[in-house]
């Protein structure tokens, strides 16, 4: 059923289909519309049974779930930002628990300063939390890969974050076609826990494991989250099958099989960047593009065999590991160890600014004229930081590191741009 | 679902630290035991009180009764003429007040009497004959406990009637008849040969003639001292011991005493013989002693019931001479050691009749010509089994050194039956007196252990505060009346009431206190119930000791661990 | 002989049992058949308080649910001595997740419970003083407020002793901790700070609060109890003792929590929808004096040299309780009555 709606609306629409039973939220934007919608489909007794929980906290919601969960509950919240950071410690125990919460993340930047626009920062944050990281690049496949979020997580019995781009894909009114309930009970099975708080079987979940174990454990946990890497093509190729399009799994490839140039994205600036693509190639440059549906796992194989018949590739990300810079071209780099390829990172649309095709223009043909070194910060505002270093250096001692930083950005020596 | 299937590591299976024994962390563990608690360890009987209340508390009253019958065959005396030293004993005093263990005693004895309940069935015949002389308490209780050992036994008596002191002695008022007669039959329903009316003089001939194995000499101390007052050749002095006495000859009608009465004394007898010349008609019944009421050696009880009667007491005041109708008497002082010593003051007293009640002597003649017995101020020296220097012939009771009191004799002639039963059955001595295997010891639980335990030892706090209406009630009951008996006894209910206040000191009263407080779950409860229904869990015990410090009463104690 | 006229001044009021009581009216940790949901083997110290008050609680909350109750449990002692990989003490299911967050991970038992159509299972969320009254207490107030269908219990021995004896909002003034150290012109845990967490529980109006003692298993078995035949959020905070962290003989764990009843230092009461309702008296009023002394934690109250105003600033919260929940009646304590009133 196509239907004209919200990216958020949509998402609540969907995860109601999936029929979880426990909803935990507290508000933070740019989430709130989708548990809104759902709270609505709860009260309105359209979605049932269901539990609601309006939690004091985003800490309070992942252990809502945590505890919904270890009961056999399929259990769903959705957070961003300064939320997802508040819940980190309970992410990682739900990870370490092997409960398969689905979660939904509307990217957002982290404070401070504070600010409420998209950017990756947040659920890059937790890359390391144990849960599955899936980012989808519009709303449809926001609405398929949250039907697939919940049978990966199922199926593993490892929590799965959705991640979509804050106010971008949440607020987008776009035409989405959303399943058909019976579709999706078709495509997802009840949940059948592999622990479970059961008097009729008691068991003790959560012990305490010291370093004759610990070891193990997180190797059985990584070992576990690699599975991911062939259930969620499995899970992909289903859906593909049950509702006739593709969307989800690892990686999706746009003219890139012969490209020289491969541009590496997460989320919807992949929709962007698949226009400058087509203009760029219309006028003969050899380029394509590697959208990276699932961070984590990291398809590390899937992504070399991808990218290493390429001369270069940019990777343009929405975070930034301050003190490095890039977190996707590291592990872009992990993955084209021994490769002759050149990976270029590129920081672009930090804390909502727009990334432009003009901007996306200029920092490909930058990179194909191989004048791009070290991290770019697409757009950054020279003059400003600039003057700011200036008075920076001036008011303090300034050591060696710090200097080179900026004329990697082309600042020191370059003088105003 | 398979452990398989759960997460390694972090979840596991329910009670899986049942593995861990953590037994091996203890340096001391905790041990039941079995302490005398101080009521029993101050019967003059040896009766296991604590035991016999631990079945009255639950209503199991011909329990206790057999309970207290396995040591002492006059409940329903004792429970009235006793001075119960166990209360004066009982911790409980420390919390409130005593257990009122000696009413609970005659509520007991009372019921026995009441239901029929019999004694117990005496063992098989031995085919061996003991003679007892004496038919008061000591003779009384030697010739039960050896009937239950199953030895034929004959009790001869001078007097027409059984009962010694207990008849002779004790005015009715303490002791009703009624209530002595029905705990007699119950030893002559055990097939004792009661021969009354017959005087022995010569102990020898009578075994021999008798052909009896061992003799038991229970003659008590019948006999007034005559304290040596001039008098005046009208003056009128009796004994006390004569007064009473005459008391149970009802042919010979009430003895004549006159208006005014003076008593000499300051024991229990005294206390007796002016009760009952009040109880005869004298309006003034006056006691004569010559020290102070802390030195007075009857019991506090009876001299409260004997001035709550209106009688009087001279305190330090000797008499000096008996005339007709009055008396001179001397003011004593106490000299730096607590010795009266006259102070040359002199005073009248008025008196119809002195009655002496200055000590009482044993008639000892009919020891004469028996080869080995030792006397020493005027009683016989025994051993610790009560045999005298004569082989097979044991003495007890107010004839050898002792308090002299119905119960002390009532466990002389236990004491006595089982050291004649040894000595019948050549079986070794026992360093005690006591039988091997204390008849207390049930057989559940640790072996009794003599030692007494203090209050401390308890702990308090789990003992409920008794009601107050409940008190008062007691309080009533306790109250004196009149020449019927005088302290009522109690009904079920506050019987019941009294024997609950029982702290059961050293002694388990299944509170599943130690069940319940171990942090370890390490004290197992067994499926028998009762006392002692416990063992510790030594696998899993840490030896923290709050089963120890928590158990109300005392029945646990820490033990270091051998390592 | 009618029930009313039966009268156990000997033990039974008190004890966890009593031979003379018919076995219904025996307290649960008595019965052999008691579900011993935290069982042996388990690695508390001796003479744990905390290891007594949760068996204590949740065997009641066992009796009172037929075993039909799951736990979730906050990070702490109780957590860490009755979990080590591979040996669990726990003969319920339980969870433990975080330290914080034990309220809302037994909301979310709860509400799938709920979710599920499974009206029979309930609910104990457990924690420590930490765990409850400071990184949990958000959480906390949350389930509160919401009146999700949770026991939560608090096992208060007045500090974070699990990481060493630090101090919480729980510490009692002049307490010494690791970190409220007896030196200086105050020491030990400072005045004026703290919390009542079941007063601030009381606040939320939830249908049911109490405090209790593991001192007093009559009453803490009789609370439980009564929570668990209470739908929605109920709160009862039990202190426990804690040898380790309170200077006392492991011997003496019950002792000294007894102590903090009849000193008046901890008031035992029960509330509902925001009243006290009923209090526990004092059978034995004793000063404060002896509560102090009998732990280590107090120590330098008395030495090197007796500190008689800090005594007496102990002695005033002590009477402050005493008057403010009328902890002692001027009607003679009737334990009778207990006996009936207390469904023991």
């Amino acid at each position: 059923m196509l239907e004209q709606i919200e990216g958020s609306q949509a998402v609540a629409r969907t995860v109601a289909m999936c029929r979880p039973e426990v909803i935990c939220a507290y508000p933070i934007s740019p989430q709130t519309h989708i548990v809104e919608g759902l709270s609505r489909l709860v009260k309105a007794g359209e979605l049932r049974p269901c539990e609601f929980v309006n939690v004091e906290s985003e800490y309070a919601a992942m252990s809502v779930a945590i505890g919904a969960s270890a009961t056999g509950a399929r259990s769903y919240t959705a957070t961003a930002s300064q939320g997802l950071l508040y819940m980190a410690e309970a992410l990682y125990n739900a990870s370490g628990l092997g409960l398969p919460i689905v979660m939904t993340v509307a990217n957002r930047a982290l404070g401070a300063p504070i600010n409420i626009w998209n950017d990756h920062s947040d659920s890059m944050s937790q890359r390391d939390s144990g849960w599955i990281q899936l980012y989808v690049e519009s709303n449809q496949e926001a609405v398929d890969v949250h039907l697939q979020a919940f049978r990966i997580a199922e199926t593993l019995s490892l929590p799965v974050m959705v991640c979509m781009d804050g106010f971008i894909l949440t607020h987008a009114v776009e035409r989405v076609e959303l399943p058909e309930p019976e579709q999706v009970d078709a495509f997802l099975p009840p949940y059948e826990p592999r622990q479970l708080l059961d008097p009729a079987e008691p068991m003790t979940i959560g012990a305490m494991v010291g370093p004759e174990a610990y070891t193990e454990v997180r190797y059985l946990a990584h070992y576990k989250q690699m599975q991911a890497l062939d259930v969620i093509p499995e899970v992909a190729a289903a859906f593909e099958q049950r509702f006739g399009r593709s969307s989800g799994g690892l990686l999706r490839s746009y003219r890139s099989d012969d490209a020289e140039t491969i541009v590496v994205a997460l989320g919807s600036v992949l929709g962007t960047i698949e226009d400058v693509i087509d203009e760029l190639r219309d006028q003969g440059v050899s380029i394509g593009a590697l959208g990276i549906r699932t961070f984590r796992p990291w398809p590390s194989e899937e992504v070399r065999s991808a990218l290493e018949h390429a001369k270069r590739v940019i990777v343009v990300e929405k975070a930034l590991s301050i003190g490095i810079g890039g977190i996707v071209s590291q592990n872009v780099h992990g993955a084209l160890e021994g490769t002759a390829v050149t990976i270029h990172t590129a920081i672009a649309g930090l804390g909502g600014r727009p990334i432009t095709k003009s901007s996306l223009r200029r920092l490909f043909a930058d990179g194909i004229a191989g004048e791009l070194t070290g991290t770019t910060f697409v757009d950054l505002d020279h003059s400003l930081v600039d003057g700011e270093s200036e008075r920076m250096m001036q008011t303090r001692r300034s050591g060696p590191h710090a200097e080179n930083m900026l004329r990697d950005v082309g600042i020191v020596g370059a003088g105003p741009v | 679902m398979s452990s398989l299937e759960k997460p390694f590591a972090i979840t596991l299976e329910v009670g899986s630290s049942r593995a861990n024994h953590t037994g091996s962390w203890r340096t001391e563990r905790p041990e039941y035991v079995r302490l005398t608690a101080p009521c029993g360890g101050a019967c003059p009987a040896s009766e296991d009180v604590q035991q016999w209340l631990y079945h009255a508390e639950e209503g199991a009253y011909e329990q206790a009764f057999r309970k207290i019958m396995e040591r002492n065959p006059f409940p329903a005396i004792c429970g009235r003429v006793c001075y119960h030293p166990c209360e004066t004993a009982c911790n409980r005093v420390q919390l409130d007040e005593a257990v009122g263990i000696n009413s609970v005693e005659r509520f007991l004895g009372d019921q026995a009497i009441a239901g029929g309940w019999s004694s117990p069935a005496p063992a098989a015949a031995s085919g061996r004959r003991v003679l007892v002389i004496g038919a008061g308490p000591s003779g009384l209780s030697a010739a039960y406990h050896l009937a239950l050992l199953g030895h034929a036994v004959t009790v001869r008596d001078a007097a027409p009637a059984a009962g010694g002191m207990m008849r002779y002695g004790i005015p009715k008022y303490r002791l009703p008849r009624e209530v002595l007669d029905a705990e007699l039959a119950r030893i002559a329903a055990l097939g004792v040969q009661f021969q009354l009316g017959r005087n022995v003089s010569d102990v020898i001939s009578e075994q021999l003639e008798g052909r009896f194995d061992a003799v038991f000499l229970a003659v008590g101390a019948r006999l007034g001292s005559r304290t040596n007052i001039p008098a005046g050749s009208a003056a009128k002095i009796i004994d006390a011991l004569s007064l009473l006495r005459d008391m149970e000859d009802d042919a010979a009608g009430p003895p004549l005493l006159g208006r005014r009465v003076a008593v000499y004394g300051g024991g229990n007898t005294a206390m007796d013989a002016a009760r009952t010349a009040k109880r005869l008609g004298a309006e003034d019944a006056v006691i004569v002693y010559r020290r102070t009421r802390d030195r007075m050696p009857a019991h506090e009880s009876e001299l409260e019931e004997a001035l709550q009667e209106g009688i009087q007491v001279h305190w330090l005041t000797t008499i000096k001479q008996a005339d007709a109708g009055r008396l001179t008497v001397e003011r004593m002082e106490l000299d730096e050691h607590g010795f009266p010593q006259p102070t040359g003051q002199f005073d009248e007293l008025q008196a119809d009749t002195l009655v002496l009640a200055t000590g009482q002597q044993t008639d000892l003649s009919l020891l004469e010509g028996v080869s080995g017995i030792e006397q020493e101020d005027g009683v016989v020296k025994v051993d610790h089994n009560l045999m005298t220097g004569h082989d097979g012939i044991f003495a007890g009771g107010d004839m050898v050194p002792a308090e002299r009191t119905v119960t002390v004799a009532i466990g002389h002639g236990r004491r006595a039956a089982h050291g004649i039963d040894r000595w019948l059955r050549g079986a070794p001595d026992t360093a005690t007196g006591e039988p091997e295997g204390s008849a207390s010891h049930t057989g559940v639980g640790p072996a009794p252990q003599p030692v007494e335990v203090p209050f401390e030892r308890l702990n308090t706090w789990y003992y409920s505060d008794a009601p107050k209406t409940v008190r008062e009630q007691l309080d009533a009951v306790r109250r004196s009346s009149t020449f019927d008996e005088v302290v009522l006894g109690l009904d079920e209910s506050t019987a019941l009431f009294e024997a609950r206040r029982c702290m059961s000191c050293g002694n388990c009263l299944a509170c599943d206190n130690c069940y319940g407080v171990c942090p370890d779950n390490a004290v197992i409860k067994l499926s028998r119930g009762g006392a002692y229904a416990y063992e510790i869990d030594y696998d899993f015990c840490k030896g923290c000791g709050l089963c120890v410090q928590e158990c109300p009463c005392g029945a646990l104690e820490m033990q270091p661990e051998l390592i | 002989m009618t029930a009313t006229r039966l009268k156990y001044f000997q033990t039974g009021s008190f004890a966890a049992g009593n031979r003379l009581v018919n076995p219904e009216s025996r307290s649960v940790q008595s019965g052999a058949e008691r579900a011993n949901a935290i069982t042996c083997g388990h690695r508390a110290c001796q003479g744990c308080g905390e290891a007594l008050g949760a068996r204590y609680a949740l065997d009641a909350a066992m009796r009172a649910t037929g075993g039909d109750l799951i736990a979730a449990n906050a990070t702490g002692c109780l957590e860490v001595f009755s979990t080590p990989y591979p040996e669990s003490s726990w003969q319920l299911p339980w969870i433990h997740s975080l330290f914080g967050n034990a309220a809302a991970v037994s909301t979310g038992i709860a509400a799938a419970l709920r979710a599920k159509g499974n009206t029979h299972t309930r609910v104990v969320g457990q924690g420590g003083d930490g765990g409850t009254v400071d990184i949990g207490f958000a959480c906390l107030s949350g389930m509160f407020e919401r009146d999700d269908d949770v026991l939560f219990i608090c096992y208060d021995n007045e500090a974070y002793m699990n990481t060493g004896v630090q101090r919480s909002g729980a510490t009692p003034p002049a307490a010494f901790t690791t970190t409220t150290q007896a030196v200086g012109e105050e020491p030990g845990a400072p005045w004026g700070q703290g919390k009542s967490a079941p007063l601030i529980a009381l606040a939320h109006e939830i249908p049911y609060v109490a405090t209790a003692t593991i001192a007093d298993l009559r009453d803490l078995e009789a609370k439980v109890q009564r929570a668990m035949s209470i739908r929605g959020a109920r709160y009862i905070h039990v202190l426990v003792t804690c040898p380790l962290g309170w200077g006392t003989p492991s011997s003496d764990s019950l002792r000294v929590a007894r102590l903090a009843v009849e000193t008046g230092i901890f008031p035992v009461w029960e509330g509902a929808y925001g009243d006290v309702t009923a209090v526990t008296k004092i059978r034995h009023r004793l000063p404060v004096e002896d509560y102090l002394q009998a732990q280590t934690r107090f120590r330098h109250l008395f030495k090197p040299r007796r500190r008689d105003a800090l005594i007496e600033r102990v002695q005033a919260r002590a009477d402050r309780n005493i008057r403010r929940f009328g902890l002692i009646d001027p009607v003679e304590y009737d334990p009778v009555a207990l006996h009936v009133e207390g469904g023991s």
